[in-house]
């Protein structure tokens, strides 16, 4: 008797998962009990240490993951690829949506409206919509191997794109904080604050590890069911 | 090389003859890209903004939206003909058939922007004069840009469900930087500088160009081959 | 040097989701065979057809034509193939001479216009030359079908139930001209439903059940034997 794979897959997402949750409540809690404040921003500010790990990941983890799942599938046709590609492109349109919901909650209080079509901003509302369009497409197509090319084809492109939105939308001089850790020098940022902000890191790559995970787990729960079902 | 090229002029033409001969299609691009021009008309104060710094605006985003309408024509009739097998039976490669498919779309987009510009010159007034030589060369190049990127996902969304609602959902995120570069090149010319001040424009259109082109044509067959 | 044959298939494996429609199918065919292919619905048939054309690539196994293996990097390898199915294959906007002008410009066919026109006139089709297809019967749309298949004279002739949904007369007039076809150089593949529509011409006969063959050998003599041998595997 043999245990189920994808039981096993969902459960070690699940402890991933909950983990990193419980990471993410450590990072508020030191944000805002053992961080100081900001000088010019104030509280608000403390939403960086959730805003700019998740943007970090859904753009540079979570996205070039999916690109480069979906290059390696149509090289060599393994549907694990897939549901990777898959899982990794649903957990980057949730991480796009905190960031785009953050970033308000941010800018509101500082710069006094919701909504401004600053690069960062908008490159991430492309990579939304560029997500959502990935999942409309595989919504719609029934075939496995199908919706696997169509997938992996809408991937490839996406992933192109990256590069001629962001040089199209950082013309716009935009209300955005310039960087502070990812500069030539030095990182400008105090140490405590630093501090925060790496766990936040370290805690966002581990929820994406842990989401993708269980997403996994779930997708090959169901195909397995599928085809058991055909059989 | 010889052979390649014919057989891309072969396709083009085969989808050109079955489109013209459709009538409506041509028809319907058109009519909607006046009716769009119409809307802006309406929608605007014209003493509050001056038309010649909206009319790029105006210009692209109306050349989108009748590109998208015109552009999910292009795999339509092979769906609607069960005509794609035909295709993809004879000894031609997928690339060829890419290119066909493409050359077509993209002198049926261009047939419509060349239809869209005379009446946008005349709902709005403006002149173009010296603009006209880089306006068209913007036209060309962004236009080549996004047909060739919705060229492969017409042959995708074809097979699915909702079709027109999918390729507009799909594609518009890859019409925006081109769409973005055209009328940030085309603001300049309507303002009267010469062309020698948008070139870095024009050159972005083409760097998306090659990139895309490329891709789609290395793309194409793991769309269509099952 | 032995020649390569005709066709030569392995392992053909194919599946759409859960349905595995082809559990490792090989087939050879010489120049001259017929095979008729038969199975009940949902066996593969029309599956297999398709890979056999080109037009599905199995997930495992090969395919080969006339020693070159159809994949997407080689298209000549395409061009022994010729496939009747149920789609026309021709575009309604187009007349018929411009449809088989245009097919045959993808074969590279010297003179197009000109094979064209002897192609419809050897199915009795030259008066509607000028008609779009929308305009025909449905037996002289197959007969169209028909003579955009053979366009490009194919050394593997396949055919997906070309017998469904003609009458009495058309199907007598398919028979026979399956029978000129039949020549030493050509073969061919027949799905089909009823054995007995093209028994004549077969040399070999096939049954797929559940994706494989079930029976794949030289045409037996008497078609009602066959008739229960068929029945019996088709239900297990």
């Amino acid at each position: 008797m043999t245990a189920d794979p994808a039981q096993a897959v969902i459960r070690r997402g699940i402890v991933l998962t909950v983990l990193a949750l419980i990471g993410v409540a450590v990072v508020m809690v030191m944000a805002l009990k053992f961080t100081p404040v900001e000088a010019n921003q104030g509280l608000a500010q403390k939403i960086f240490y959730i805003h700019v790990p998740t943007a970090t990941v859904a753009l540079w983890i979570a996205v070039p993951a999916t690109g480069l799942a979906s290059m390696l599938y149509l090289w060599l046709h393994d549907p694990r690829l897939d549901r990777f590609a898959a899982a990794s492109a649903e957990v980057a349109a949730v991480f796009c949506l905190v960031v785009l919901t953050t970033g308000p909650i941010w800018g509101k209080p500082i710069w006094g409206t919701w909504w401004t079509w600053d690069g960062r901003l908008t490159l991430t509302l492309f990579l939304f919509f560029l997500l959502l369009g990935y999942h409309t497409l595989r919504g719609s197509v029934r075939d496995p191997l199908e919706r696997g090319r169509f997938s992996a084809v809408l991937g490839i492109m996406g992933m192109a794109l990256v590069p001629f939105i962001h040089l199209s939308v950082y013309l716009w001089r935009g209300l955005h904080p310039k960087p502070v850790v990812l500069k030539p020098s030095a990182p400008s940022l105090p140490w405590e604050m630093l501090r925060t902000l790496l766990t936040g890191f370290g805690v966002f790559i581990l929820l994406y590890v842990g989401f993708v995970t269980l997403r996994y787990g779930l997708q090959l729960a169901q195909d397995r069911k599928e085809e058991a079902d055909a059989a | 090389m010889g052979r390649a090229i014919r057989l891309v002029l072969v396709l083009a033409a085969k989808d050109l003859r079955v489109e013209f001969r459709t009538r409506t299609s041509l028809l319907s691009a058109a009519v909607f890209a006046a009716l769009v021009l119409i809307v802006f008309n309406f929608a605007r104060d014209p003493t509050a903004v001056a038309t010649i710094d909206l009319a790029p605006s105006v210009l692209w985003v109306t050349v989108a939206f009748a590109s998208v309408v015109a552009m999910n024509r292009a795999f339509t009739t092979e769906r609607e003909n069960a005509a794609f097998d035909g295709l993809l039976l004879a000894p031609v490669s997928r690339e060829v058939l890419y290119l066909g498919k493409y050359l077509a779309s993209l002198v049926f987009v261009l047939l419509v922007e060349a239809i869209t510009l005379p009446l946008f010159v005349l709902f709005f007034n403006v002149s173009l004069g010296h603009a006209l030589p880089g306006l068209v060369a913007t036209m060309l190049l962004a236009t080549a840009g996004f047909v060739a990127v919705g060229t492969v996902f017409s042959a995708m969304v074809v097979k699915t469900r909702f079709a027109e609602l999918m390729l507009p959902v799909l594609l518009l995120p890859f019409m925006v930087p081109p769409l973005i570069y055209a009328v940030r090149t085309s603001a300049p010319l309507f303002q009267g500088r010469p062309l020698s001040e948008v070139l870095a424009g024009l050159r972005f259109l083409a760097l998306y160009d090659v990139a895309f082109i490329t891709l789609s044509v290395l793309l194409f067959s793991a769309v269509v081959d099952e | 040097m032995a020649e390569p044959p005709l066709l030569e298939a392995r392992g053909l494996t194919r599946s759409y989701g859960a349905v595995r429609a082809l559990r490792g199918v090989d087939l050879t065919l010489a120049p001259g065979d017929v095979l008729l292919v038969l199975g009940p619905n949902g066996a593969g048939k029309s599956t297999l057809l398709r890979t056999l054309a080109g037009l599905l690539r199995p997930q495992a196994g090969t395919v080969a034509v006339l020693g070159r293996m159809l994949s997407g990097d080689d298209p000549d390898a395409r061009r022994p193939i010729g496939l009747l199915s149920h789609q026309s294959l021709l575009y309604d906007e187009l007349s018929l001479l411009e449809n088989l002008t245009f097919a045959a410009r993808l074969y590279d066919v010297p003179e197009p216009a000109e094979r064209a026109r002897e192609a419809l006139a050897a199915q009795g089709l030259s008066e509607r030359a000028g008609d779009r297809p929308r305009q025909l019967s449905r037996g002289m749309l197959q007969r169209a079908a028909i003579a955009r298949a053979l366009l490009h004279r194919p050394a593997l002739l396949l055919l997906d139930e070309p017998f469904t949904g003609l009458d009495a007369v058309a199907g007598d007039r398919l028979r026979a001209l399956l029978a000129k076809l039949h020549e030493p150089s050509r073969a061919m593949v027949v799905v089909t439903h009823h054995a007995g529509e093209a028994w004549d011409i077969a040399t070999r006969v096939g049954v797929l059940v559940g994706g494989r063959w079930a029976l794949e050998a030289p045409r037996p003599e008497d078609v009602r034997a066959f008739h229960l041998t068929y029945q019996e595997l088709a239900r297990g």
